[in-house]
């Protein structure tokens, strides 16, 4: 024992040495800004939980690994599970077909509720009606405003792509924006898509679209760079997602434009972004209301037979705009990454 | 350019008979076509090509400022396509480059803000690393013999992974939180991410850094042993390692060089966006390699060189600026971009064609 110890100790003496110099260092570096410090203090919500027996919910969304927007929907089912004393089981998949097998692997697992997105509908068709075969209930939620209904789903909690984007193009009308350029990050996506088209229905300007390459920030910066250097007459850049908006407004500067930024969805910088005025405006289809909605109201129906909407209409949870107006309010929220 | 005077003494041994030389296979040819024969010169002429198109299709490109964006979206992939050619004249893939590039900068991100220290203290730790993701990539291939195309497919998946779950777990979100306001900061920035005043046209500082590694790496490349070393393991390992060439050595060494590229392209993304999306990266490591192949290295490794893929990169970036300077359909932007890319390699080919043939 003496013998293995000794020596041991001997190796590892270095070992802690440097561990603690490095400690030291780190101590020493200390940033005297900004940082974790600065923001802890925030506490979480916290709400009773209900008695009823536990039950089992699948989330299956089409989600890319690492979206923001999907994490909010997460944590806002996360926070109906454990209010609801639900286990949540949540899976994603941006290809429709592995989507569609994780609603099946969920049919496999019996679990009491199904919330799912139809971002393809057609493809998610199929183990849909398996899954009411099982006697599972189905919610939609995010995609599918059009599908639902067709596909025989309970209700849906989400926002009309198309309806946000009008809404979008009216606002637009307002700040006196003459020539838009509408950014996509996903050259396909039928969501984004269509709110283009319907900020193009009702803004009255000229509006160009332009692709850009979502997974690799400094192509979306000079992406944009160039569409602002190509055409100066362009005075909002309309982005489709919260990082975006936040990289345009940086393209804005290296153009040397005047052009202004708003956009869709919302996350806590681009919060701060509108708070400071850099940016305009944003609208927030409140994805942790879709998230937490759908669990809660398969708990809902479990437990008391209700339906939202009463199996006839949506529910919609957007569009809503974030603007200086009403941001002090929002950021609270956003702080925490619940907005 | 000092490649083609390499090429040159082998000419000056005397002419040991008359006659043979009559037959034209050892006459020396022309200074040009030897030049044009060189894969580097054909991207060049690629690029000049793809340069004169737009400078005719698209006035915008016509000035300078446009040129900027130009060469700034060019050096982003060029300052990583210049390691991944190095590793590919090597014989070796790193398929893990794209995402490597976002585990870099999560790193320095998330260390320097949780433990609210000054950011480049995450900047040190996030080259550490880096550098040790590219030696375990290269351990692992000398070690086990696989093709690096399968192990960096393995590193890939997992860095993708860790990305997404260590940033979930640790900061409770998918994006890094905000550290432009911490200590350091602006200093990092002024490495990373600043910008310059050129006659009156900002130009970012990654275009410098990205000639100033071109430059060290052609350096290295032809005027140094582990420039000669690099050529041989990826031409004959074997016969490398036979006349005492340190193979592994090499190899993991060349790896971990790609790992500075993505610390470095890293550093930047998290500089000048302040924040880092976990999900973001993949599918980068594909341009890289395009850049580098589009740059006259071969993907069965043993030729190439660093100026080439310098080319390449720019290529890219003006093919992919270009169209929308020249402000096409969108709709049709990634057909526009294969399109262009096709045809400046196929004009690359036929130049080293024309060139080569007696």
């Amino acid at each position: 024992m003496d013998r293995s110890s000794r020596p041991r100790s001997r190796g590892l003496a270095p070992v802690v040495a440097m561990a603690a110099a490095a400690a030291l260092t780190l101590a020493g570096c200390s940033s005297s800004s900004g940082g974790k410090k600065a923001e802890e203090g925030a506490a979480n919500a916290s709400a009773g939980k209900a008695d009823t027996p536990r039950m089992t919910v699948a989330l299956v969304t089409h989600q890319a690994p690492g979206d923001t927007f999907w994490d909010t929907v997460r944590k806002g089912a996360e926070a109906a599970a454990a209010k609801d004393n639900v286990k949540l089981v949540y899976s994603a998949d941006p290809n429709a077909g592995n989507q569609a097998n994780w609603v099946q692997n969920a049919i496999d697992q019996k679990v009491d509720g199904i919330a799912v997105t139809l971002a393809k509908p057609d493809a998610m068709k199929g183990v849909i009606a398996k899954a009411q075969q099982a006697g599972i209930p189905v919610v939609g939620l995010n995609s599918g405003l059009s599908d639902w209904k067709q596909l025989g789903l309970l209700e849906f909690f989400g926002q009309d792509e198309s309806v946000a984007g009008e809404a979008f193009g009216k606002k637009l009308n307002t700040t006196g924006a003459k020539k838009i350029v509408c950014v996509i990050q996903e050259q396909g996506n039928v969501g984004l898509t269509q709110r283009c088209d319907g900020v193009k229905k009702t803004f009255e300007g000229t509006t160009d679209i332009l692709y850009v390459n979502g997974t690799d920030m400094p192509s979306v910066k000079s992406t944009i760079t160039a569409k602002l250097k190509q055409d100066n007459s362009i005075d909002t850049v309309v982005t489709l997602g919260a990082p975006f908006a936040l990289t345009a407004t940086q393209s804005v500067g290296d153009a040397g434009s005047k052009a202004k930024v708003a956009t869709f969805d919302l996350n806590k910088d681009l919060v701060k972004a509108v708070k400071n005025g850099t940016i305009e405006f944003a609208v927030d289809q409140q994805p942790y209301l879709q998230g937490y909605l759908a669990v809660d109201s398969l708990w809902l129906y479990e437990n008391n037979g209700n339906y939202s909407g009463g199996g006839e209409q949506p529910v919609l949870t957007g569009p809503a705009f974030v603007d200086k107006s009403n941001v002090g309010k929002v950021a609270e929220f956003a702080a925490k990454g619940t907005r | 350019m000092s490649m083609t005077q390499q090429a040159g003494p082998a000419v000056d041994r005397p002419p040991a008979s008359g006659p043979k030389d009559k037959d034209g296979r050892t006459a020396r040819r022309p200074l040009a076509l030897r030049l044009l024969a060189r894969p580097e010169v054909g991207v060049f002429l690629g690029a000049v090509a793809v340069l004169v198109f737009f400078l005719i299709a698209a006035p915008t490109v016509r000035q300078g400022s446009s040129m900027a964006t130009v060469l700034y979206q060019s050096s982003t992939i060029g300052i990583m396509a210049l390691p991944v050619a190095l590793l590919m004249i090597g014989g070796e893939f790193d398929l893990s480059s794209g995402v490597a590039v976002i585990t870099s900068a999560l790193t320095a991100s998330m260390l320097s803000y949780q433990l609210t220290v000054n950011v480049w203290t995450g900047v040190v730790v996030a080259l550490i690393v880096s550098l040790a993701i590219g030696a375990f990539n290269g351990w692992m291939v000398v070690r086990t013999g696989l093709p690096s195309f399968l192990v960096t497919l393995g590193t890939f998946l997992i860095l993708q992974g860790v990305n997404l779950a260590v940033t979930k777990l640790i900061t409770g979100n998918v994006a890094t939180d905000d550290i432009s306001d911490m200590d350091g900061f602006d200093q990092a920035k002024k490495i990373f991410a600043s910008s310059f005043d050129v006659g009156g046209v900002q130009v970012k500082i990654t275009v410098v850094w990205w000639l100033v590694f071109a430059a060290l790496a052609t350096w290295v490349l032809l005027r140094t042993k582990y420039g000669n070393w690099i050529f041989a393991v990826g031409g004959n390992k074997d016969s490398a390692r036979a006349v005492g060439v340190p193979v592994n050595f090499t190899k993991i060494t060349l790896f971990m060089l790609v790992g500075f590229g993505a610390w470095f392209i890293g550093m930047h993304n998290l500089f000048s966006f302040n924040t880092v999306q976990s999900g973001e990266g993949v599918g980068q490591e594909l341009i890289y390699i395009a850049a580098a192949v589009i740059g006259g290295c071969l993907l069965t490794g043993g030729a190439g060189s660093a100026i080439g893929p310098v080319f390449g990169a720019f290529m890219f970036g003006m093919v992919q600026q270009g169209i929308v300077y020249a402000n096409w359909n969108p709709d049709w932007f990634k057909a526009f971009l294969g399109v262009m890319l096709l045809g400046a390699v196929l004009i690359n080919l036929w130049v080293q064609r024309t060139a080569t043939r007696r």
